[in-house]
This record gives C-alpha cells, structure tokens and sequence, in this order.
C-alpha cells in the first residue's frame, strides 16, 4: 500500500528533472537504434498481412497523435478528427486518381489542406469549451460523410462509389514488394512526425500548450495569447490526422464515404485514452490497441464482438487509468527508485 | 457390364490421381476440408445484415453433418468488417493470405465489396455471389474473378420499363430518384429500355438526397410537369413519405416502386395501406408472409431448415430466405466442382449454373450464369398492393441485353 502511494509522487519528482540529466549519451543512442530495428524489423519477420496489418496501427498511431495534441496536450476535446481524416484521405486519392500525381507529392497539399480546415475549425473553439466543443466537432465527424456524396463535388469525390488509387511502388528498384515498401513509407512519415512533435511537445510552444490546458487564466496572466495557441493546436493537430489519412488512403488503395463514418473519430479518441492522453508513446500504443484489440474480441465472440470489446476497454480503464503511458511511467519510475 | 464399370473406374481414377496429388497444393483446400471465405457486417449501423451470414453457417452446418463434398467438410470462416471498407480490406486480407481460403462467397455490401474487388482479381481469387443489387458485379470482360447474385436494379428498372411499355399507351414518365449509386441504376435501367433519345426528350427526374427530410417538394415539383406516371427509387423512409405525398394531393399517376421498399411494415403501413393501392413492384423471393406460400414444398424445406439448425431464427425475415438461397447456391457450386476444388473450377463452375432450381426463388426463376453472363438471376415476377398485401400478377420478365 505504502508503496503504490508513494509512486506518483515519485513519477512527478522522477519524470521531470532526470531523462536529459541522468541518462547517458550511449544510453539514448543505444535506445535509438533499438527503437529503429524494432521500427524496421517487421519488414523482414513478417507475412505481407501481417505487415498490412502493422501499416495500418502505425496510421492509426500517427491519427491518435494529432488528437493528443489538441485534446492531451492542449485540453479540447475534439470527437471530430475523423473528418481530417477523411480530408487528408480525400486529398491524396482526388490527386492521385485525377492528376495522376504519385503519392510523396500528395502529401504537403493534404496537410495543408487539413491545417488550414483545423485553423478554420479553431476558431469556434475558441468560444466553445468542454463538452460544447465535443459536440461542435462531433458534428464535422457526422457531417463529412454526407458532404463527400454532394452532387456538387461528386465529379472529384466519386460519391457514394469512392476513389482507387495505387500504391506506390518501391524506388530505385528496392528490393521491396508494395507491402513492405508501404509499411516502410508509413513508419518514415510517422516516425518524422512523432519526432517534430516530440520535439514541439518539450519546446516553449509546448509547455505553453500544457499551461492553457492547466490554467488559461494563469497562462494568459503570464503573457501567452491563448487564442493564437489554441487554434495553432488545432492546425497542427488536423494536419497530423490528415497526414495519417493520406497515408491510409494509399494503404488501402481505396476511398468512399463508409469509410469515413463518425465511428473513426470515436475510434481515434479511444486510442488516445486507452494509450494514455497527453502521452507521445501513448499515442503509439493506442494505434496498436484501436486496430488489434477488436480483432482479439472477435476471436473470443463471434457473437458479440461488441460486448467483448468494451469489456476489454473497461479492464483496461480499470488496470490502467492513466493509459499505456502512465504505466510505462510506473514502471520507470520503479526502476529508478531501485538505482 | 461389370468389367465396362471396372475400367472406367480405374481410368477415372488414373485420371483423378495427379488432381489428388495436386490438391494438397491448391490453396484453401486440405485433404479434410475447404475452407471458404466470407465479411459480413455483423456489428455496426448494418448489422441487421448479419443474419445472413448466421443462416449460411447453419446451412453449412447442415451440409457437413450430411458428409460434406468429396470426403471434405466446409470450413466456413466469416469476419465481421462492420459495412467498413478499410476494415473489409482487412479481413479480405486476412481470410486470403493467412486463412488461405479457397475463395469467397457472398461477402456483403457494394463499397465493401468495391474496395477489394481489384485485390481479388489481382490474385485471382474468386469473389463469388456478393450481397449487392449494384450493377457493376456482372462485368466479366474486366473482373472476371467477381459475379453477383440477385437482380441488379439496373435489371429491375428495365423490367418495370417494359411493363410500362407493354401497356401500349401514351405515358409521360418521372422519376424520384435517391442521389446515390442505387438510386441513379434506375436511371440508367429505364433509360435502356425506353431508348436515350426517347427519354431524354421526355421523362423528367428529381433527385432525393438521403439527407433531405422528406421528398415532398420533388412531388411536387413533378407533379407539376404533368407526368402520368411515377418511378420511386427511394430508400424505405423516403419511399412510405413519397407514397403518402402522392396520394394525398390527389395525383392519379401509376406508381412503380423500387423493392428495396416494398416492406410491409417499414414501408406500406407507416405510408398508410390504403394509400398505396395500385403500386406496382417486383420481387424474386418467396416470401413467408404470403399466403399463396402456405404449403409450398420448397418453403417447407425453407421452414423445416429453419426449425432444426437455426432456431433462433425469425422466418418472416427476408434475410433468412436469403441466406437460405445462397446456402443451397454453395451446395449446388460444390457439387457441380466434382471434387475439384481449384480456384479456377470454382469459378468456371459459378459461370457454369444451368436452370439451377433454388426452393424459395418464385416459380420459373432459376440461377443461370455463363463465361459472358455473370448475372445469375435476372428474372422477376411483378406484383401490386391492394391494400393489404403483394400480389403477384403477370409471368416472369426478364431485364434487357445492354
């Protein structure tokens, strides 16, 4: 008993003043190099399903990480990112499949695109708070797929039949199927994001982030123009979600309106939840969890994959209430106490 | 005699003896088994669906406990993609890469179905019988590893075009039509038939958008253009508002309605039975609300089915016929294969269906399929409201060649 108390004023005490100061250069370069073999390893291990498979967390991780910026990391809650999903898919699939455009150009068109929808979404957030803002985005999430059959954009979306597009192919005659070439296309553009983020997340923009989360007033008092920040978070955020939709669009080689329903916000929130919110290895862990875990209750019940499903959410709630993340943080924590 | 019946038996089996080695290599089918792959929306907004797929387990069910096909059970393994495309190219992919199915049956859903349709063919997979009224499944010459089942809508405008036609009298056509694929095949079926110039110049259409309230300002609207006739492609809600519509500002056009809406309870009684009367529609499946079924052999077997292995189960639900169909679709495919199960014979016999007879199709319709005919089913029987129920009038019509 005394001890699990003791933890959390060891995390706090632990988490913040130790990583740079205590950890030494060959230890982080050592951790480095084991994150990219596990990153890259799977090229090699796995079957070309289970690969798919894989893309498709890492996608999913890469869409929880744009949400945990906005709602972990800057306290709005948003159940409306599947729309910048659907935006981000949108984009590359319109010029892949009209403009024959090939994929990696595709890409900074979708993410401006997104960043520009959340810049333009921040704004009334700026007004809303809590669960008004949760009901004003959740209902972009329920909008877009009706917007995407419009008969007035139907020409570029293809209505209710979709889009195909194809993926790309390995450059430079790499000796890499689609498959393996598309998971490792996936882990480069998310890898770079989480780093960006990771980065943006220790920098002054991001403690200022926290602070507005913590206590707008206090933030305020101290100089930082909320407003500015709030909406910038918003734009970053979609455009990280639209990024990752991009990327699903290619993976799946396939878009149409059903895919893109107000469950994809719903899933992604969930992600971030579960992997621990305001958390950047949590949003990691949440793609994994989001993907692999409904398939696990299927395996259980075929019958009620649903009830299974929210059982295992609910133990994990219960085992985990601060998520993945906060656990990993226990752990360390623990560890150190030890040294 | 005997001896004939010797050497034959030895030469087929001569015959047979490099398929059987060969069989441990095609993919999907083991010495004991055939595994047969299958995604239905069995959670999610479509989940009424999934009974579908529950009925064709118990068919399958039904089929092993009789000794399976050639020594082999079915091994029927069927995924829940929640009518998710992305999720269905998921499961696809699981069921063909790490299941190694031998092919697919009955998967349900045209976007579903859309997002994997190149991937099966791309691999020559058989994407057998899909769930969908969409149109774009009977197109051999580009996926010829993918062939539907029911009639198309397309087939179905044409079939209520050239009842319209047979009249013999002077018609001025309109059309409501919901703003999507389904909506726009009755379109396209209707034009077939009347001829492009002819409709063109004449027919007048209004689009519904599924997120309209309701479709009366398109009533209205094509009412005003003096239309004497009324084609309703709308969605089971639309369709009991616009049924409404029509009747109660006393607008005395014949109606043809889509049968995606022709439920009774969903469509006929919200809209008000009395005010319906006269709609024409069509259908291709018995149905155990209707009398004239009673003592019908082939619904008792539908029934007696029912009773013993799926319990459970609601008889008056459509989806339950249906699943039954497809399960006895399955029993006739694996038994014309004769043993070989090669995903090349599975599809050469799926394009092989002569006059198969199915016990709950309508009297005179039957499965048949060809190289160049990927549309099993394009016979329809129309049938009228009067009020209290559907009653089926006239023989069967088949859709046009286009």
């Amino acid at each position: 008993m005394s001890v699990s108390k003791g933890l959390p004023a060891d995390a706090a005490i632990a988490a913040i003043p130790l990583p740079a100061a205590a950890t030494p250069a060959w230890q982080r370069i050592a951790l480095v190099l084991l994150g990219l073999a596990a990153a890259i390893a799977p090229i090699f291990v796995l079957e070309s399903f289970h690969l798919f498979q894989l893309t498709m967390a890492v996608i999913m991780a890469l869409a929880v990480l744009g949400l945990n910026i906005v709602t972990g990391y800057n306290g709005q809650i948003s159940l409306g990112h599947g729309a910048f999903f659907a935006v981000g898919a949108y984009c590359t699939a319109i010029l892949m499949s009209h403009f024959d455009w090939s994929f990696w150009p595709t890409l900074p068109i979708s993410a401006a695109v997104c960043a520009g929808l959340g810049y333009g979404v921040g704004f009334p957030a700026l007004r809303l708070a809590g669960h008004y803002l949760a009901l004003t985005t959740f209902s972009l999430a329920v909008a877009v797929p009706q917007i995407l059959k419009h008969k007035s954009i139907e020409d570029w979306t293809g209505g209710v039949q979709g889009l195909f597009l194809v993926k790309p192919d390995a450059p430079f005659g790499l000796p890499l199927s689609s498959d393996q070439w598309m998971y490792l296309v996936a882990v480069i553009v998310a890898g770079a994001c989480f780093l960006l983020v990771w980065n943006l997340i220790r920098s002054r923009i991001g403690r200022a982030l926290m602070a507005t989360r913590d206590h707008a007033t206090a933030a305020e008092a101290m100089g930082m123009d909320i407003g500015s920040l709030k909406t910038k978070a918003f734009a970053l955020s979609a455009m990280i979600t639209g990024i990752a939709g991009s990327l699903s669009a290619v993976a799946i080689e396939f878009v149409a309106p059903d895919s893109f329903s107000f469950g994809v916000s719903i899933t992604l929130f969930v992600g971030m939840v579960v992997g621990g919110v305001a958390s950047i290895l949590g949003s990691l862990f949440g793609g994994l969890f989001v993907l692999f875990v409904p398939n696990i209750a299927e395996a259980i019940s075929k019958a009620a994959p649903g009830v299974i499903y929210g059982v295992i959410l609910i133990l994990f709630l219960f085992l985990l209430p601060d998520g993945f993340a906060g656990l990993l943080r226990r752990i360390a924590a623990k560890l150190r106490g030890r040294g | 005699m005997l001896g004939r019946r010797h050497v034959l038996a030895a030469a087929a089996a001569g015959l047979a003896a490099p398929g059987v080695v060969r069989a441990q290599e095609l993919p999907g089918v083991t010495a004991t088994e055939i595994r047969i792959g299958n995604t239905m929306p069995y959670s999610g907004p479509n989940s009424a669906y999934g009974v579908i797929g529950r009925t064709e387990q118990a068919y399958i069910r039904m089929l092993n406990e009789q000794g399976g096909f050639a020594g082999r059970k079915i091994n029927w393994i069927s995924y829940d993609d929640g009518f998710s495309p992305p999720k269905t190219v998921e499961q696809i992919r699981r069921l063909v890469e790490q299941d190694r199915v031998a092919f697919l049956f009955n998967t349900l859903g045209t976007p579903t179905n859309s997002a994997v349709q190149r991937y099966c063919n791309q691999r020559k997979v058989p994407q057998l019988f899909v769930a969908t009224g969409a149109d774009k499944w009977g197109n051999w010459q580009e996926f010829p590893w993918t062939m539907g089942w029911q009639p198309s809508y397309r087939t179905e405008a044409q079939i209520y075009a050239k009842h319209l036609l047979s009249q013999g009298k002077d018609f001025r056509l309109a059309i409501i039509f919901q703003n999507d694929d389904f909506g726009k095949d009755y379109i396209a079926g209707l034009r077939d038939v009347i001829g492009a110039q002819r409709f063109d110049a004449t027919v007048k259409t209004a689009s519904f958008e599924i997120t309209d309230p309701t479709p009366d300002s398109q009533i209205l609207s094509l009412q005003g253009t003096g239309a004497d006739t009324l084609m309703i492609a709308l969605g089971p809600k639309a369709a009991a508002q616009a049924i409404r519509k029509t009747h109660d500002i006393g607008w005395n056009a014949q109606r043809y309605l889509t049968n995606v809406s022709l439920s009774v309870g969903a469509v006929m009684q919200p809209a008000g039975v009395e005010k319906g009367i006269g709609i024409i529609t069509s259908g291709y499946l018995k149905e155990q609300g209707d009398a004239a079924w009673r003592d019908d052999p082939g619904m008792n077997e539908y029934r007696a089915f029912m009773k013993q292995w799926m319990p459970e189960g609601d008889l008056q639900d459509a989806n339950t016929v249906y699943g039954f169909a497809l399960g006895r679709t399955l029993q006739q495919l694996l038994t014309q294969c004769d043993g070989n199960f090669s995903r090349e014979n599975v599809m050469k016999q799926a394009a092989g269906l002569k006059t198969v007879a199915i016990p709950v199709l309508l009297p005179g319709i039957t499965l048949d399929t060809g190289p160049q005919d990927y549309r099993p089913i394009q016979k329809m029987q129309l049938q009228r409201w009067d009020g209290a129920s559907w009653v089926r009038f006239g023989g069967l019509i088949e859709g046009a060649e286009v």
